[in-house]
Formats: C-alpha cells, structure tokens, sequence
C-alpha cells in the first residue's frame, strides 16, 4: 500500500516537474499527436504488397560517392551540417550565432599568431596521419597477445625511427614521455640521484638562463644534498667555455646546458661542451624543446648523453616529448615513474599511439623540410629584424651572429613591454617564456645577461614558423611601428631622450 | 575507394594537372597559415624539381604529390568542419567585405 503510494507521488512530481521544465515540448506535442494519428491511420489502409524493383535493396554507388564537400555548402560557400546547426553551440543563444555571422569578414579579428617558441599548430600532415591512431586503430601497443596490439606497437616503432632519425640516433635509445618538461626532470634527478647514491658525485652544473623545470628540478636536488653550480652566461647569452672548465670538478656528475634558449633564441656551442664533457667523463643534458627540427642536430656529433625533445614545438601535438638517453657509453638513470616497464623500464606506462605517430610524422616532416624552412624562416626573420632595428632605440638581445633566427628578440627603450603588448592585441606575443608571462616581474633570462630591469621590462620576443606568412610580418611591422611611436610620445622620459638628457645623469628629486 | 582519380596523359601533361590539382586543393584550407603554405609549398616544390628530367624520378615525385594531395583532400574538409574567425591581416589590411562579384559590400569601422 504505502509502496503505491510512494510510487504514483513519484510519478506526480516527476509529471510536474516535466511540464515546469518543458514548456517548448508541450507546445509541440498536440502536433506531434496529430501526426502520429494520420499517420496511424495510413498505415491502417496502406497495402502490404508492394512493387518489386530491380534497384530497391542496391545503394547507389554512384551518388554515395558523388556526395562530395560542395553537397554540404550553401550560396556563400560556407560550410553547412546536414541536420541540427551547431550541436556545439546549441545552448548559447541563437543571437549569438547571428552576431557571429556578422563578424566573419574577409578581415577578421583573429590575432596574428607570433609566440612559435610558447607552441606551435598542428601541421596538417601530422593530424593527418593521426586520425587513424584516435578512430579504427586502438590497440594498445604493448599488448603482445593480438592483432590490434601489433598494429600499434608497429606505427609506435615506426615513428620512434623517424625521431631517431632526425637527432641522428639509434631508435632504441628513445624514451617516449610527457614532454620535454618530464624529460628534463627524468635526465638530471634521475642521473643525480643514480650517481649519488654512492656518495661521491653530488654535484651538477648548469646555467642561469635555463629553462624553469630545470633550475626547478636543481633547486630540488640542492634540498637532497646535491651541490649546484648556476653558471652565468655572457652577455650575449652564451656560456665561457673557461668557466664552464673551471666549475666542472671530479665529483660532478651531469652538466645541462640547453641548446637554444627559449626566451633569446641563442645557440650554444653544443660540440665544444659535449667535447668537454666527454674529456672530462661527465655526462652531458641538454633540453633541446627549441632546437631539434630547426637546427640540425646530432647526438653523436655532438656529444650529447641526454636529450629533450619536445613535439608540440615542431608542429606536433601537445602532450608528448622524447627523452633521448645514450646506450653506449650506457647512461644509467633512476627512473622517476615505475611500473609496467615499458619504455626500458625508464618510462612505465601505455604509451598514447595517435600522439606518439603524431610525434613521429612530425620528426619526419622536421627532417625532410629542414632545409626549406630554415631558409624561409631566415628570411622573414632578417626581414622582421631589420624593420624593427631600424626604429630608433631598439636593440636584439642575445649574440647578434649566433642565435635561432625563428626566435627574435627585441627591446624598445622608453616603451613598457608590457603596455606595448596590450597595445598589439591583435597580434599574439609575448615578453618571455609561457610559463613566467602570467607574472610581471622581468624575465630572468634578459636579467642574467646583465640587462637592466627597464630593458627586460620593454622586451619582446617575436617567434616565427613553418606557418608565417609575409604579408603577417609586414602587418606586425606597421603595427609596432605605429604603437611604439604612440607610446613613446606618451612618455615624459621620451621627451627628455629627445631633448638629449641621459636619463641616468638625473638625479630624481623624490625616490 | 581511391579519393584521387588517376591522372591522364604523358608525364608532362600529369604533372601540370597534379600541380592545379594541389593549387586548387590549397585554397580550400579554412586556416589562413594553411592556406598559404600549401601554395607556397607546391609552387616552391614543383620549381625546385623543374629540370628533373629522368621520367623514373618524374614518376616517383609524381606519386609523392598524388599522397599530399589525398592528404589535403582529407584535412581541408577536418578545417571545414571547425570554422574560426579569421586573422587580422586576411583580406589586406583595409578591414572590408567583399561580395560575390568582387565589390566591397561592408566596411569595418577600424577606428
């Protein structure tokens, strides 16, 4: 009794609760009845015989073919979806489809994407090859017992040999990872706390201007009783080679050094550390995110132990980065994450095969399109450089001759970074690095050069890629042309530069 | 089901229609980056192959494009499906709307 009761309560409220919610349905519904009886009733008095024709089970494969891309495009040559509009946008309003109509023109308001060294887009050829790995093949490629599992392990080694390849490698000495951020940590704890567990080599040597997750990962060694050397660069960026000698000691264990910065685009001079290094028997990191597949690069030329590589740089996708770790002479190494196994048992954990084929495709095209790209981005890097030198009070920062000419670095005096920034909206740039440009403060990159904080502070990194286009870099030269000269003429300090005080003769009444 | 039909002719002949086919291909990329390099791209490579003469090599960067052409078949209709606003320097930098026949049908108040 009370079991009935409680259920037609139920069915009440739910009755309720479904004409408060739906009032758009109880609108539809008489129609729908009314539909639903006609057609009831046709059916009652619809013959069950029909015709017999030739063609009635047969597709058509004539016109299941013909349907090409212009069948689901309307007059404007716009996309339509056969159905619903936008399934996406189905709960915003439908106003807000109309404003957005009315603001796709031929110009649009999409800024110009100039930020290469933060990540890059996908190139079309490398999701190309990965929609197969995220639709049909699912395997996974550790599985040894079935067909699907050989699939994928077989496109899995396939892509590890074309990232051998482009760093001159063999494909067993690749460790797949999260990104270059895990490789950097895996490589130096792990050496660090490997060798250091006998006690004897418990120092590493790197430099100021590295990249965060490695000053990171050697201010967490520091905690565990490690010694860490931060060498200062010069002032154009790049490391001495006598100060690199002289911190070198019997108990180091691993030197990283990366090999294009990120924020300065400067080279170092890989050859004549891994030289050393290898003089010296210690071994040699780098986090190579910025330059494997923009400069050529080579592990055994080089010298290189250990090596990060980064795919979401090269116009692969995001999640996935290569750790490069030498057989012979064997690197040995702590692993950080333990597990499964795979990966030599220095990486355990399901490998992803559409991001690691992504990955893979992305190495391929590095390779193959080196030449051609390099030559592309020097020269709309030469060109982007001299107009903007060619403003007044500009400077590049970092070593004018030895630099990644993808990654462009400039200081507008009298103009602040930041302010300038906000004034380019339509292009997107940065003043450093992703990971430090939610902060305010100078970038310790430029401060490690011996620049001084009103100088970081008006610093702009341009990064160009693959994908840059002329008519964008003579864009981004009128715009900060125009805005650099409109901020400045705001400035009071500009007026007194104009007027010829050097700033630093004032002596600034109230302080 | 091939999604590139052969192409017809002597040597010469197919790599003029492969080269109109990537050309036309190009242009339906929705990307503005995209779009471009795929220009920029086919025309730099058929330039940089022009002398080749050995109708073996001819054959082999024949079939090379015939594969970056179904890749572009495929990927400009994936760029299709998400339509994004354009850039800011699309359409030359003086902010308008063109029509079908080529006039400036709206203007943008750049201000």
């Amino acid at each position: 009794m009370v079991n009935v009761a409680s259920s037609a309560l139920r069915q009440a409220s739910r009755l309720g609760l479904k004409q408060s919610l739906s009032s758009t349905s109880t609108r539809t519904s008489p129609a729908l009845s009314r539909v639903a009886s006609a057609a009831a009733t046709r059916a009652s008095r619809r013959g069950y015989v029909s015709q017999t024709k030739r063609d009635n089970a047969q597709v058509n494969v004539e016109t299941a073919i013909r349907l090409d891309k212009k069948d689901f495009m309307n007059d404007k040559a716009e996309l339509v979806m056969p159905g619903s509009g936008n399934p996406a946008n189905a709960t915003v309003s439908p106003m807000a489809e109309v404003l957005k109509e009315a603001t796709l023109m031929d110009e649009g308001q999409r800024p110009i994407y100039l930020d290469m060294q933060a990540t890059t887009p996908v190139d079309p050829r490398v999701l190309d090859a990965m929609l197969p790995y995220l639709t049909g093949v699912y395997g996974n490629p550790h599985s040894r017992t079935h067909a699907y599992g050989w699939e994928s392990e077989k496109a899995v080694e396939e892509a590890r040999e074309h990232i051998a390849k482009l760093i001159g490698a063999d494909p067993k000495e690749i460790i797949f990872t999260s990104g270059a951020t895990e490789s950097n940590n895996m490589s130096i704890k792990g050496v660090a706390r490997f060798f250091g567990r006998s006690g004897k080599k418990k120092h590493i040597v790197t430099t100021q201007t590295e990249h965060k997750c490695v000053l990171d990962s050697c201010r967490h060694l520091q905690d565990e009783g490690f010694e860490v050397t931060y060498l200062p660069v010069q002032n154009d960026g790049l490391v001495n080679m006598q100060e690199l000698e002289a911190a070198i000691r019997p108990e180091t264990a691993i030197v990283s050094i990366m090999s294009v910065n990120n924020e300065i685009g400067v080279i170092q001079p890989l050859e004549e550390i891994g030289k050393l290094c290898r003089s010296k028997k210690v071994f040699f990191h780098t986090d190579a995110a910025q330059a494997v597949g923009k400069i050529p690069m080579d592990v055994n030329a080089m010298n290189i132990d250990l090596m990060s590589i980064s795919s979401h740089k090269i116009y692969g996708p995001k999640g996935i980065g290569a750790c490069y770790v030498r057989r012979r002479p064997r690197v040995r190494l702590d692993p950080i994450i333990s597990g499964g196994g795979q990966e030599r048992g220095l990486r355990s954990g399901t490998l992803a095969p559409h991001l690691v084929v992504g990955f893979g495709e992305a190495c391929r095209i590095a390779y193959e399109e080196l030449p051609y790209d390099s030559k592309r981005i020097k020269y709309l890097s030469d060109r982007l450089m001299k107009g903007l030198l060619s403003l007044e009070h500009t400077t590049q920062n970092g070593a004018p001759d030895h630099f990644y000419p993808g990654c462009v670095n400039v200081s507008f005096a009298y103009v602040e970074g930041e302010s300038l920034l906000m004034a380019l909206k339509d292009i997107a740039l940065s003043s450093g690095s992703a990971c430090t440009s939610a902060s305010l403060e100078p970038s310790y990159v430029l401060r490690a050069l011996g620049n001084s904080d009103e100088s970081a502070h008006s610093s702009i990194r341009f990064g160009i890629g693959r994908f840059t286009t002329e008519a964008e870099i003579d864009y981004v030269l009128k715009a900060v042309q125009e805005r650099v000269t409109f901020l400045r003429e705001l400035s009071p300090l500009w007026e007194l530069v104009q007027e010829g005080i050097d700033l630093n003769t004032i002596e600034w009444s109230q302080h | 089901m091939s999604i590139v039909s052969a192409l017809k002719g002597d040597l010469p002949q197919q790599s003029r229609s492969l080269y109109r086919q990537l050309l036309r291909q190009g242009t339906q990329f929705n990307a503005y980056n995209f779009r471009e390099y795929a220009r920029r791209r086919t025309r730099d490579a058929f330039r940089e192959h022009r002398e080749v003469q050995d109708p073996r090599q001819v054959q082999d960067l024949i079939q090379k494009g015939l594969k970056e052409l179904q890749m572009m078949k495929r990927q400009t209709v994936v760029s299709q499906f998400y339509q994004i606003d354009r850039l800011v320097v699309e359409g030359g930098m003086a902010g308008k709307e063109t029509g079908k026949s080529g006039e400036v049908s709206r203007q943008k108040d750049t201000g």
